[in-house]
């Protein structure tokens, strides 16, 4: 059992959540995953490490609530215990000798894309975050980029209620165009991430992205991860989830995505009317 | 008692051999409950009152691990059951696994001289009869191993299958103490997450490893050796004195045809975790779901392909096609598992080889196949298989799972360095399991390819016991 020892609402569906996992801590480098389970019967789903701390054992993720898994998640408090968490998991994210970076942080992906700049800096990078959200409330990590050495922070909202109103391809293609920026990295939803090596690719500016392929182990064993990448199927869990934004076949990754929508649905309507009656 | 002659010695039985009682194929194909039902006392008693007891007992040598299958046989006839198991134990642990899924056909019974004459002693079946009185009794009534003197030695076993868990039983018996590692959050390798409930029922899986933990096996899930912690740890660290290595061969190969990654096309390792492991078939009252497809195509001719075909059709296909690209008779499947298939409703399609896989909207709608013909033997002896010009057709399909064979893992020997390798991945080792890195043992899959439980059993006994040769020897 992974005991659970720190919980915190960043917006209306995003958490942090921190573990006692101290065998974990000791190996994680930013960009890898790991896989929970939150109960027996549960479904392993794949989170990435957005902290950890070695001397103190712990590892924290960020998860947005979408389905019945994070739900159940987002009730679990800290004295509660999660019955599997393993890892970590996945390649870790290249971060030495990229010069200038633009790291972009869509939606939950800002989540990975915290660690992701933070050790870009430690390799002694110079790094300008990009965070873009739908609207304000949901913009998250804000403060802690705040505090960090940044070239700088560039906040993007779509209706303007913080930061500049758009998308976060707008500010990528302004340090793109300016020569400002030697690599990109979009970590967030796959129409975002395409659209941003899109960009990228215009200007000639390399463009890592981190893919969230849809996982059953996460260590090579089932093949539901795969992912197109210039033309080659990859393994996302073992091959990734870093890959090359130019090389990725995004409109096969979205639609692999969508292989459970309808059932996510079922099992999210019947756990709510579960919900209910305890009510 | 089995009947004697004149001079006092017993006289076989004649009887055909004693038919396996199974449930109604209509019935079983709806529900995951197991599919052959197991002797009964009787039946057992008049399946082993066949056996000769030959003065030279060929159907040992047919065993991978030599299980003294005549004087089980005899326990049986005496009605000593206890005794029976104890035989079968130790040679081998698990008999109600082995007496399930090892093909009986091919080794111990494919050896008895009765088989010369076409129907040999039903041994599998007997072994799962022992096999199943021994998980009958309690816990503590169950016959198990004398675990040696503490040794003072600690070893680790990587992966929780046939290998790792032959390998734990043996070394504990030896006084050594002993930690698995497995990087699911279930322990049992195939036996968990590949081998269906139909076939062999996850609370015996749960009972042998329940055996295990009785002798003082340590067992640690979700733990990934590569990742969670490298082989240097455990040895260095952790203070590990040795390591078995039996991380079988998971890695899923696909058929590298157009149309592979549409949704609706699964490997049969994802299928079958989804429905095993997490147990998919109880969907939305379990969280994973998987598809259930109406029209689905299987690609293969293992035991793989074999379960996937089952599994589709137990989750309400109305259709579930098979698509090999030999012959029947060159299925590696076990035939009782053909014939079960095709009692509940599998559509063979022999000769047949997968071109495309093709769909709509980014879901499969159907596989264009097209027949073959056998040619010459290739260098595995048997006949390969060649296209025949303008046969290509499509099978209507909403579902393609894909279980034309597995690959080594490379999660762990990449972490490892120093350990040598095959050019295909997998570890190399001398006859008794020692590895390129002092102190490192291996077996099953990741040794051999994909093999069977019961070889994987014997690799981890044997490296078991060079281990212990190695830690007495280094002192
Ligand atoms: C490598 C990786 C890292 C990730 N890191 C984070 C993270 O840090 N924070 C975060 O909020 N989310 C992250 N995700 C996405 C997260 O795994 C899904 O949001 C989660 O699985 C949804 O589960 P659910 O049961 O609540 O929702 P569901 O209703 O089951 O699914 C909602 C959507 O989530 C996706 N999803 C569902 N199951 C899986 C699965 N087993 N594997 C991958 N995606 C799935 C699908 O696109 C699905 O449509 C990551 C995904 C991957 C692959
Ligand atoms: C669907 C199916 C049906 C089969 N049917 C039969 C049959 O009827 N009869 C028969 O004899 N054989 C059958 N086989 C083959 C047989 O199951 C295998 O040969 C046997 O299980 C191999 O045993 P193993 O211990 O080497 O590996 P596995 O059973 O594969 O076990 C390896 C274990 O190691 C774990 N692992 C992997 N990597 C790591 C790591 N880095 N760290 C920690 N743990 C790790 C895995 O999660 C797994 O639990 C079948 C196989 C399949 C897939
Ligand atoms: S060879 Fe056949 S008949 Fe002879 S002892 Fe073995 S099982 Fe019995
Ligand atoms: S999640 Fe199973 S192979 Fe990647």
């Amino acid at each position: 059992m992974f005991p659970i020892v720190h919980k915190r609402q960043l917006s209306e569906s995003v958490f942090e959540m921190g573990v006692e996992a101290p065998q974990i801590a000791r190996k994680v480098r930013a960009g890898q995953f790991l896989m929970l389970r939150v109960a027996e019967g549960g479904e392993r789903i794949p989170l990435t490490f957005s902290d950890w701390s070695v001397e103190e054992g712990w590892i924290r993720f960020i998860f947005m609530r979408v389905g019945k898994t994070t739900h159940l998640l987002s009730h679990m408090e800290p004295g509660e215990a999660l019955a599997d968490v393993v890892g970590p998991l996945g390649t870790p994210t290249h971060v030495e000798g990229l010069g200038r970076v633009a790291v972009v942080g869509g939606g939950v992906g800002t989540a990975v894309a915290y660690p992701v700049a933070r050790a870009m800096l430690e390799a002694g990078n110079e790094v300008t975050v990009i965070v873009g959200a739908r609207t304000k409330d949901l913009l998250i990590l804000i403060d802690e980029f705040e505090e960090m050495p940044l070239k700088d922070l560039i906040v993007v909202t779509d209706d303007g209620s913080a930061g500049e109103k758009g998308l976060v391809t707008a500010p990528l293609a302004r340090l793109c165009q300016a020569g400002a920026i030697d690599h990109a990295m979009a970590i967030g939803p796959a129409i975002m991430m395409k659209f941003c090596a899109q960009t990228a690719k215009e200007h000639g500016v390399p463009c890592m992205v981190s893919l969230n392929p849809i996982m059953v182990d996460g260590t090579g064993m089932c093949g539901a991860c795969r992912v197109t990448v210039g033309g080659e199927t990859k393994f996302g869990c073992v091959d990734g989830p870093d890959f090359d934004g130019h090389l990725v076949d995004f409109e096969e990754l979205m639609s692999r995505q969508r292989v459970y929508s309808d059932m996510e649905r079922e099992a999210d309507a019947e756990y709510s009317k579960e919900c209910r009656c305890h009510l | 008692m089995p009947p004697v002659d004149a001079s006092g010695r017993r006289r076989p039985s004649r009887a055909p051999r004693t038919p396996m009682p199974e449930r109604d194929p209509i019935e079983r194909a709806r529900d995951f409950e197991e599919v052959a039902l197991g002797y009964s006392e009787e039946q057992a008693l008049a399946e082993a009152d066949r056996c000769l007891q030959c003065a030279n007992p060929t159907c040992i040598a047919g065993c991978p691990v030599n299980i003294d299958i005549k004087s089980f046989i005899a326990r049986i006839l005496e009605r000593d059951y206890a005794g029976g198991v104890a035989v079968i134990k130790e040679r081998n642990a698990l008999p109600a696994v082995c007496g399930r899924v090892c093909p009986q056909e091919e080794q111990c019974e494919a050896a008895c001289v009765l088989a010369r004459k076409g129907e040999p002693v039903a041994i599998g079946r007997l072994e799962r009869f022992l096999g199943d009185f021994d998980l009958a009794c309690d816990l503590e009534h169950r016959c198990q191993p004398e675990v040696g003197p503490d040794s003072g030695y600690k070893v680790a076993v990587i992966g929780s299958g046939p290998a790792g868990l032959a390998c734990a039983g043996e070394l504990r018996r030896f006084g050594h103490a002993v930690t698995v590692f497995e990087s699911l959050h279930a322990p049992g390798g195939v036996l968990t997450y590949g081998i269906p409930e139909f076939r062999l029922p996850k609370t015996i899986v749960a009972a042998e490893i329940e055996a295990l933990a009785m002798m003082g096996v340590e067992l640690v899930t979700d733990a990934v050796i590569g990742a969670t912690y490298t082989l240097d740890e455990l040895m260095g660290e952790q203070g590990f004195d040795a390591v078995f290595i039996g991380v079988g061969a998971g890695l899923p190969v696909f058929l590298g045809v157009p149309g592979e990654n549409l949704n609706g096309v699964y490997s049969a390792n994802e299928f079958l975790t989804r429905v095993n492991l997490m147990r998919a078939y109880e969907f939305p009252k379990a969280d994973t779901p998987v598809r259930r497809g109406r029209k689905v195509a299987v690609v293969g001719g293992g035991n793989v392909a074999m379960d996937a075909a089952r599994t589709a059709k137990r989750l309400g296909a109305e259709q579930v096609f098979l698509v090999y690209r030999r012959s029947e008779e060159e299925m590696p499947a076990r035939r009782e598992e053909v014939h079960h298939a095709r009692e509940e409703g599998i559509e063979f399609k022999m000769l047949c080889s997968p071109q495309e896989i093709v769909g709509k909207d980014g879901w499969v709608t159907g596989m264009v196949v097209t027949d073959m013909q056998l040619g010459e033997p290739d260098a595995s002896g048997r006949r390969s298989p060649v296209c025949v010009v303008g046969s290509e057709h499509t099978i209507e399909c909403d579902t393609v799972i894909v279980a034309v064979g597995t690959r080594a893992n490379p999660l762990l020997t990449k972490a490892t360095p120093g350990l040598e390798v095959s050019s295909r991945g997998y570890v190399l080792t001398d006859d008794e399991g020692a590895t390129s890195l002092p102190g490192v043992f291996a077996g099953g899959d990741i040794v051999t390819g994909s093999a069977t439980v019961i070889l994987a059993m014997g690799a981890g006994k044997r490296a078991a016991r060079a281990i212990d040769r190695y830690l007495r020897e280094r002192g």
